[in-house]
């Protein structure tokens, strides 16, 4: 299906590279050979990281070679040369220079970035928008469960990755994580830790009076275990939130570390914030360049953090959805809809742009005013489970994303 | 006499509608709850938290620009001396760049501290906590950020006060209009910034619109997401709210750090707002497209689901919405009315108490139970541990409001981490933990918790488990 990759990838100026795959997944429409059992002796690790705001895509991923793309961007735009200049990609496409691991990785051939992507869901509220990410539904308004959650769920019992949960990171967990499956938490620590006695009475008295608190806190306890056969300190410390290079690193070292113990749960879902950039962005500078440095910092983290098993990992970067393709009035973007999504990790089979470019002239973007979605981020999402963890489409469909039938697995992402 | 059920409900009552029963409070408290939060409601007027440091926005504007002119000015001067320095080894030290005491924070974050400090004392003196609960929920509702900026972050306590608290038992409308024009909000949301690209200055400078302000007033505001508006409704509606800014430090348009409309911002015309135009002149208009949306039945449907999760449950019977959304629309949004209608709702008082406590509700009823009265520290560090410090959500739709959020594994067992820490905290002052719990808890103390807490090995540990009971977490 992906024979053709190489002949796309000379094709660069074109900006069809992986159309071949691309295309294939509106076919789709056979259960895949290796359902179930190819995922083989692999043991894989999946760590999502949700990007709460709306990433500007195309300051994260500048097209630079698009001719349209400074006159839109105007005082934000990112320059192909110059002290600050963006990091080259494919010719076309350059890279924010506030992520030099990224560029790394993508260059050894361990990360693909896939642009003009978007979910399902084309209005532009952030807090319906990450309800569709994380749910993985068609629409909003389905918030009982998230799709690691179901997919985890899915995969046959008794099977090691289903009986190690999910793990959300944070005090609230994200929604993706959320549902019957077992889910593992963990934060940050900021507080000293209570002594364990205490710890077995409230086991004791949930257990007699409320499972819900009993379920939570048994969890917390297996958590908690695994953190500290796997070295993490637990000590407490203050510092950054999550919209901070620094928060983002100690959440990044946290989750590299449960993912990579060996009793540690497989998949994981972790979120950082503040990209909703309406005024004042930034360019090469700037507060949109310091959240991208954070994120960078946080790959890195994952990198070194999961070593060992850095081969059988993929980190996939998603954010709600875009912003407008054009500098708004206050040298900021609003809403938008397409944007960009990376796939990292030594499974990647990266050093790839993923991309229908949809182009930037005014009909050529989606409502006059954001770049158009041309690649559904389901189809990439689904790709890499399908090869990860050997899920069916069908199980895909219905239960993982329903009502996706119409977009199939999307091949060739992991290496 | 009460009967035991009644007893219970009204226990239940104190803790879902307030912030629960406080050591040193009488108990007949508990045999009238719910007279009490209806005398409350009559009361109107929830009392101002006293000892805060600036008594209004514009106040504190004219502090905050005279802070940044300073910082400025010591930023510029350091960057001299370093120079000179460079230049001249021996340079003799620079007056002006007299550093700050070690221990004191910067203006904006000493103000934040100080509004925290008596907003929480206002709490924890509180007979019921009825209004407290309240300007919780609409100052969530109409959230700003203090970590957007210094302005944000030095007005996120003036902002509550201002364009909140007097008006939980007011008109909605008045909410509405004292949050969108308040400069917190229109420096949070951007509106400050925002241009008509056809009016005066617009036409002049290359700058324009930010839709960040109208989107959120429809979609979390007031009509909710799916209340019926499409993008060209937001475009539209922030035409029509251009000009709506905040006094800049030059004092053009009023006292600097207050709210003005400037008519050079404005975009002309009569945008259409869900199909009617709106043609007022200036500020009007954004007023009359305020007017229509309080009044709109989406934002009464939006407002009375809201009421009924955060009080009553996250699944809220559909009547009791129906008959708040009714009352709202009856009364056309008055929120006193709201208030009386959903504590006399039989099927309010009498669910079972199914929510966990939000940290800041947890945290509150604690230090009310415990007879603490805590300094910023021991207020703030449990609650970014708990992940909600006041006025300071991750975006504009505020802090979640469900069991799925506060009661996940992280967020119990930190819970459990922060009742151990004010157990060890109180142990001292309670001469009996088995006591406490039987006046804290009352009718609604388990056998099961009142034997765990029996059996703990030690003061501290008793409290811990008293605070972290499903009767006390649970309301």
């Amino acid at each position: 299906m992906v024979d053709d990759d190489d002949d796309c990838e000379r094709m660069t100026p074109s900006r069809r590279a992986m159309l071949g795959a691309a295309g294939a997944l509106f076919a789709w429409s056979f259960v895949p050979k290796f359902a179930y059992a190819a995922a083989g002796s692999r043991d894989p690790r999946f760590l999502l990281v949700v990007l709460r705001g709306a990433l500007d895509g195309l300051s994260a991923v500048p097209p630079i070679g698009d001719p349209d793309y400074a006159a839109l961007r105007d005082d934000i735009a990112l320059m192909r040369d110059g002290p600050d200049a963006a990091l080259p990609l494919d010719g076309f496409f350059y890279l924010h220079p506030a992520m030099p691991n990224l560029a790394r990785l993508y260059a050894s051939g361990q990360a693909s970035i896939v642009h003009a992507a978007a979910t399902g869901y084309r209005e532009r509220s952030h807090f319906d928008g990450q309800d569709v990410l994380e749910s993985g539904q068609a629409g909003p308004g389905q918030t009982e469960s998230g799709w690691l959650n179901r997919l985890i769920a899915s995969l046959p019992p008794g099977e090691g990755i289903s009986q190690r949960g999910v793990l959300g990171v944070g005090v609230v967990p994200p929604l993706v994580v959320r549902g019957e499956a077992p889910v593992l938490g963990w934060a940050p620590p900021r507080m000293a830790r209570a002594g364990s006695d205490l710890i077995q009475r409230l086991e004791d008295l949930y257990g007699q009076r409320d499972p819900g608190l009993a379920r939570a806190l048994s969890q917390a306890v297996t958590t908690e275990g695994i953190a500290r056969r796997s070295g993490m300190s637990g000590e407490a410390k203050g510092g950054g939130g999550p919209d901070s290079a620094e928060g983002m690193k100690r959440i990044a070292d946290g989750a590299a570390a449960l993912v990579g113990a060996d009793d540690g749960p497989r998949i994981a879902a972790l979120a950082f914030e503040g990209w909703d950039t309406h005024a004042n962005e930034g360019g090469a500078k700037g507060r949109l360049a310091q959240l991208l440095g954070g994120l960078d910092g946080a790959l890195a983290s994952f990198e070194q953090g999961l070593k060992p098993v850095w081969k059988d990992t993929v980190v996939m970067v998603v954010t709600e959805f875009g912003r407008t393709a054009r500098v708004n009035g206050t040298v900021g973007t609003d809403h938008g809809t397409g944007t960009v999504a990376f796939l990292v990790g030594g499974a990647v089979k990266g050093g790839r742009m993923i991309v229908d470019w949809p182009g930037l002239k005014p009909e050529q973007l989606y409502d006059k005013r954001d770049l158009k979605p041309t690649t559904d981020i389901r189809g990439v999402a689904k790709g890499v489970v399908s090869e990860l963890f050997g899920l069916s489409g069908p199980v895909l469909a219905e239960k993982v994303f329903p009502g996706s039938g119409g977009i199939g697995p999307m091949a060739g992402l992991v290496g | 006499m009460a009967s035991p059920s009644d007893a219970r409900s009204d226990s239940v009552g104190l803790q879902r509608f307030g912030l629960g029963f406080g050591l040193g409070q009488s108990a007949e408290i508990r045999s009238s709850v719910r007279d009490r939060l209806l005398a409350e409601i009559d009361r109107r007027t929830p009392p101002q938290p006293s000892g805060v440091p600036f008594s209004g926005a514009a106040e504190i504007g004219a502090a905050l620009y005279a802070f940044e002119d300073r910082e400025r000015i010591e930023r510029e001067a350091r960057r001299t001396t370093e120079s000179k320095v460079a230049a001249v080894p021996a340079a003799s030290s620079n007056q002006m760049a007299q550093p700050k005491p070690a221990n004191e924070p910067a203006l904006p974050y000493k103000t934040y501290r100080d509004e925290v400090s008596a907003r929480v004392r206002l709490a924890l003196e509180a007979e019921t906590g009825l209004s407290e609960r309240l300007v919780q929920f609409w100052s969530n509702h109409f959230c700003v950020s203090a970590t957007k900026s210094n302005m944000t972050r030095i007005m996120a306590g003036a902002y509550e006060r201002e364009a909140i608290r007097p008006h939980v038992f007011g008109r909605f409308e008045d909410m509405l209009v004292a949050a969108e024009s308040h400069p917190a909000m229109l420096d949070f949301l951007d509106n400050r910034l925002s241009i008509g690209p056809g009016s005066p200055v617009g036409k002049r400078r290359k700058r324009g619109l930010n839709e960040n302000l109208a989107r959120e007033i429809l979609e979390l505001h007031t009509l909710g997401v799916s209340g019926g508006y499409a993008q060209i409704d937001v475009t539209n509606l922030a035409r029509i709210i251009t000009g709506w800014t905040v006094v800049g430090r030059e004092a053009v348009l009023g006292f600097p750090g207050s709210f003005a409309f400037n008519a050079g911002l404005h975009e002309p015309g009569t945008p259409p707002l869900l199909g009617k135009p709106y043609g007022q002149p200036g500020k009007e208009k954004g007023l009359a497209a305020f007017s229509d949306l309080a009044r709109h039945p989406a934002t009464a449907d939006f407002i009375a689901i809201k009421l009924v999760r955060h009080f009553v449950a996250d699944d809220p019977s559909p009547a009791l919405v129906r008959d708040l959304s009714a009352v709202f629309r009856r009364t056309e949004g008055d929120l006193a009315a709201v208030s009386r209608a959903l504590i006399e709702s039989n099927a309010a008082w009498t669910a079972e108490p199914t929510k966990i406590r939000s940290p800041q509700e947890f945290l509150l009823a604690a230090f009310r139970a415990l007879g603490r009265k805590p300094d910023f520290g021991q207020v703030i560090g449990p609650l970014n541990a708990m992940g909600q410090p006041f006025w300071q959500p991750s975006g504009p739709n505020g802090y979640p409001d469900s069991n799925d959020a506060w009661a996940s594994p992280e967020g119990v067992k930190t819970r459990i981490d922060v009742a151990a820490g004010w157990g060890r905290q109180a142990a001292g002052s309670v001469p009996d933990p088995r006591a406490l719990t039987e006046d804290i808890l009352g009718p609604l103390l388990s056998p099961q918790t009142r034997a765990a807490v029996a059996r703990a090995d030690s003061k501290p540990q008793a409290l811990a488990l008293m605070l972290m009971s499903p009767e006390f977490q649970r309301r």
